[in-house]
């Protein structure tokens, strides 16, 4: 094994470069989400310059957290684990290389195009066609190398981080490709491909399989390479693995439609995707139990080693989001809870808690070993990290869930005379404490971020002095 | 009521045998690997250090996943899902908005008939009425009059004793029965500098008693020659028009000076849409009620002693 390990020389420059720039990301794109959340309480902030106004920064912040920040610490991670995980460098470097420049110049393009208000109107599929097809271009030559790595292994098995990374790359490459079909007008114009329930019935499908693929299977790859290398015990059970796989990547294709909840969409596709999304519930939280599993007999490692933190906490909140997400897509509490800020409160425990929160432990164990470091600068910055984001998220999320339902029981209330009990504006007025919180919570969790900056740039930056210390010694 | 849409008999039929597959699919899946010994482990070994035990499927998970399957076949059964099959309940999202919407109307009547031929007056004084007054209100008014009824720029307040149009019952139902419009033209080019400049000195401080009597008699003179013919040689308004009136302190389009510079030299337009089509003659009644209400219950009880209080600018 020993001699297998001297053997291969892994590609890791790639993964240096995605790995500092989920940093950078990640600062980027929760600075634009706190600058909305003041937004929503300020709206004078926008100062009347229209690439300011919230209808434009809003997409601007989702892309950014989702394929910029996201995406690049699952390119990092992916490439990563893949190689170790196979015993073999990634396969064609340069094209991997590509996938790094490729992926930003998508990023930079996204930043340009969408404060001008360059827009194909589909949530988290905004992005106009010139750039789509730089998108597909890039997914393709990442499913080159991630696939052709796969198939260089000199281990026997396909571990199961990279089945996870597999349909992720897989299926974003679908999705992508099916969604954004349109027919262009203009070099920054085109029209979707379909229409009326049809289209709208391919976006959902897309987006809730973003959320299935891109936000759940990849970062369940991340999962479970460095679940099990942080507590160093085995994975639970290689059979959940085998269920709960199959089982998600099946089922989650169904669940779309329950974004679409009384709509013109017929009755019976809205009932699939409710039973689905309920089927999906046992799946989801067989990920997170092969995590948690893992750390038996290895409880006490919680509370010495903030990374293990980061991880577990994550897949808590995964957890609860991938509860919490069944339940909303029964029709009566959709009834409740749709177009609320619910949903954001769904989301962003989603999001913060288990994308973000588990992006940002891998990279603390990824990071200084990429950089041939025995560990990141400060641990102690690391834990008061952990503290800001688990915080930031509760009290994000709490604040949106009660909103989401004060504003669903006010929009629903009626007189005996069957007229609405409050206006639109009054339920708006009544937000605004909420939002208040929400602002401090994003805050919070993005100034956890700083603190990762300041401790990636503490850990990296030294490398070069030490190189001063001998010849200090020889004089 | 509306058929629901209907699937050719093949796409029904693919529907119901992939459902039926995916639902059976994940029983199987899940019984095939129902075995195993606790503490079991494979021997697969990756990166040095990374194991695999292989541990049974928890139980309570395992029922877990089965018992969304149950669900999900229950319910099946029971609503449209499984292609054309309309479900045993026979429900529809159609039909329950209907029965909903039906239910509302029934109640909506019931409240307009207990209401029927009173006058706008004395339904202004009438709770039930004016419950229902506010709801049209906060329903059809409240987006540019605010929720409140205090107004906005350019959209008046209809709080206060302050009528562009007249604020008597019926002057109420025929501005929101056939709505009104009214405009200022544009003086620029037409005024000289001196006209335009006695008249800022003037017109945006009529109500303040400190201005000079110089500012204010020349102010005045330039008044009657350029605005007096629409808004009244006192500069009260006139309603028939919607000129409003300039001697108060209350101003639709602002009364600081650099807003009446503008509203002279470049004129205004507003506009209030007639919503006969939009509601029912009773329902015109009841908000019209609601609005008479909120300037006349308030002058009712003060017995006319106080004077119109006025609004901030």
């Amino acid at each position: 094994m020993q001699a297998a390990t001297s053997a291969v020389r892994y590609e890791d420059a790639v993964i240096r470069k995605f790995a500092v720039m989920t940093v950078v990301w990640g600062i980027v794109g929760m600075l634009v989400g706190v600058w909305l959340a003041a937004e929503l309480l300020w709206p004078q902030l926008n100062m009347d310059i229209p690439w300011l106004t919230y209808s434009r920064l809003r997409p601007l912040h989702t892309n950014a957290v989702i394929f910029a920040f996201g995406g690049s610490a699952l390119f990092a991670s992916s490439y990563w684990c893949v190689q170790r995980t196979c015993r073999a460098a990634l396969f064609l470097p340069k094209l991997a290389a590509f996938t790094f420049w490729g992926w930003m110049l998508v990023i930079v393009a996204a930043a340009i195009t969408l404060p001008l208000g360059i827009t194909q109107g589909k949530e988290y599929a905004e992005l106009e066609w010139p750039i789509d097809i730089l998108i597909a271009i890039v997914w393709v030559a990442f499913a080159v190398v991630f696939f052709g790595t796969i198939a260089k292994r000199t281990v026997a098995h396909i571990y199961v981080a990279n089945w996870f990374f597999g349909a992720f790359i897989l299926a974003v490459a679908l999705l992508h490709i099916v969604n954004s079909a349109a027919i262009p007008v203009s070099l920054w114009k085109s029209y979707s491909a379909y229409s009326g329930a049809t289209d709208a019935m391919v976006q959902w499908w897309y987006g809730h399989n973003a959320v299935g693929f891109f936000l759940t299977a990849g970062f369940l790859g991340m999962m479970y390479y460095f679940v099990p290398k942080q507590v160093g015990r085995p994975i639970y059970s290689y059979r959940l693995s085998i269920v709960h796989f199959w089982a998600l990547i099946a089922v989650y294709m169904w669940a779309g439609p329950h974004h679409l909840h009384y709509t013109a969409l017929p009755d019976w596709v809205q009932s699939l995707g409710m039973v689905f999304s309920l089927i999906l519930l046992a799946p989801s939280w067989g990920g997170m139990i092969n995590g948690i599993m893992t750390l038996s007999g290895a409880w006490h490692k919680l509370r010495e080693d903030p990374i293990l933190k980061f991880l577990i906490v994550s897949l808590s909140f995964y957890g609860m989001s991938t509860f919490e997400g069944p339940m909303m897509s029964i029709k009566t509490v959709n009834a409740l809870s749709h177009y609320t800020d619910w949903g954001i409160g769904h989301v962003h425990s989603g999001a913060l808690g288990w994308v973000a929160m588990i992006s940002i432990g891998s990279m603390y164990a990824l990071i200084p070993r990429a950089f041939g470091l025995p560990q990141m600068y400060s641990i102690k910055a690391i834990n008061l990290h952990f503290w800001m984001s688990t915080v930031g998220t509760v009290l994000y999320i709490t604040a949106m869930w009660s909103a989401g339902l004060m504003q669903g029981l006010m929009w629903r209330a009626t007189e005996a005379d069957g007229t609405l009990t409050y206006s639109f504006i009054e339920s708006l007025k009544a937000t605004y404490p909420f939002y208040a919180v929400r602002l401090l919570g994003g805050l919070m969790f993005f100034s956890g971020m700083l603190v990762m900056a300041w401790n990636v740039w503490r850990t990296l930056v030294p490398r070069t002095t030490p190189a001063a210390l001998p010849v200090g010694a020889h004089a | 009521m509306n058929s629901p849409a209907h699937l050719s008999a093949f796409w029904s039929d693919f529907i119901i045998v992939i459902t039926v597959l995916m639902m059976v699919g994940c029983l199987a899946l899940l019984f095939a690997n129902s075995r195993g010994v606790v503490g079991e482990s494979s021997d697969h070994v990756w990166d040095d250090d990374l194991r695999e035990n292989n541990n049974p499927l928890p139980r309570w998970w395992f029922n877990l996943f089965v018992l969304t399957i149950l669900f999900a076949a229950g319910y099946l059964a029971l609503y449209p899902g499984l292609g054309n099959l309309p479900g045993r309940l026979g429900w529809s999202s159609t039909q329950q908005m209907h029965a909903t919407l039906d239910s509302i109307t029934a109640k909506r009547r019931a409240a307009f008939a207990a209401l029927a031929g009173k006058d706008v007056a004395s339904l202004s004084t009438d709770p039930a009425a004016l419950s229902l007054g506010r709801a049209v209100f906060i329903g059809n008014c409240a987006g540019c009059h605010g929720a409140d009824a205090r107004g906005a720029l350019g959209f008046p307040d209809l709080s206060d004793q302050d009528w562009l149009f007249g604020g008597a019952p019926e002057q109420i139902v025929a501005s929101i029965t056939h709505g009104r419009e009214a405009q200022m033209p544009a003086f620029n080019g037409i005024l000289s500098a001196d006209a335009l400049q006695a008249l800022l000195d003037f017109v945006p401080y009529w109500s303040d008693a400190k201005l000079s009597p110089a500012k204010r008699s020349t102010g005045l003179q330039q008044f009657q020659q350029t605005c007096a013919a629409c808004h009244g040689a006192d500069g009260h308004g006139n309603q028939a028009l919607g000129a409003p009136n300039l001697s108060d302190d209350i101003w639709l389009f602002g009364g600081s000076r650099e807003r009446v510079r503008e509203t002279i030299l470049f004129g205004r337009h507003a506009q209030m849409p007639a919503h006969e089509t939009i509601l029912a003659p009773d329902e015109i009644r009841v908000v019209a009620a609601y609005v008479y209400s909120l300037s006349h219950t308030a002058t009712t009880a003060a017995a006319g002693a106080q004077p119109p209080v006025p609004s901030a600018p």
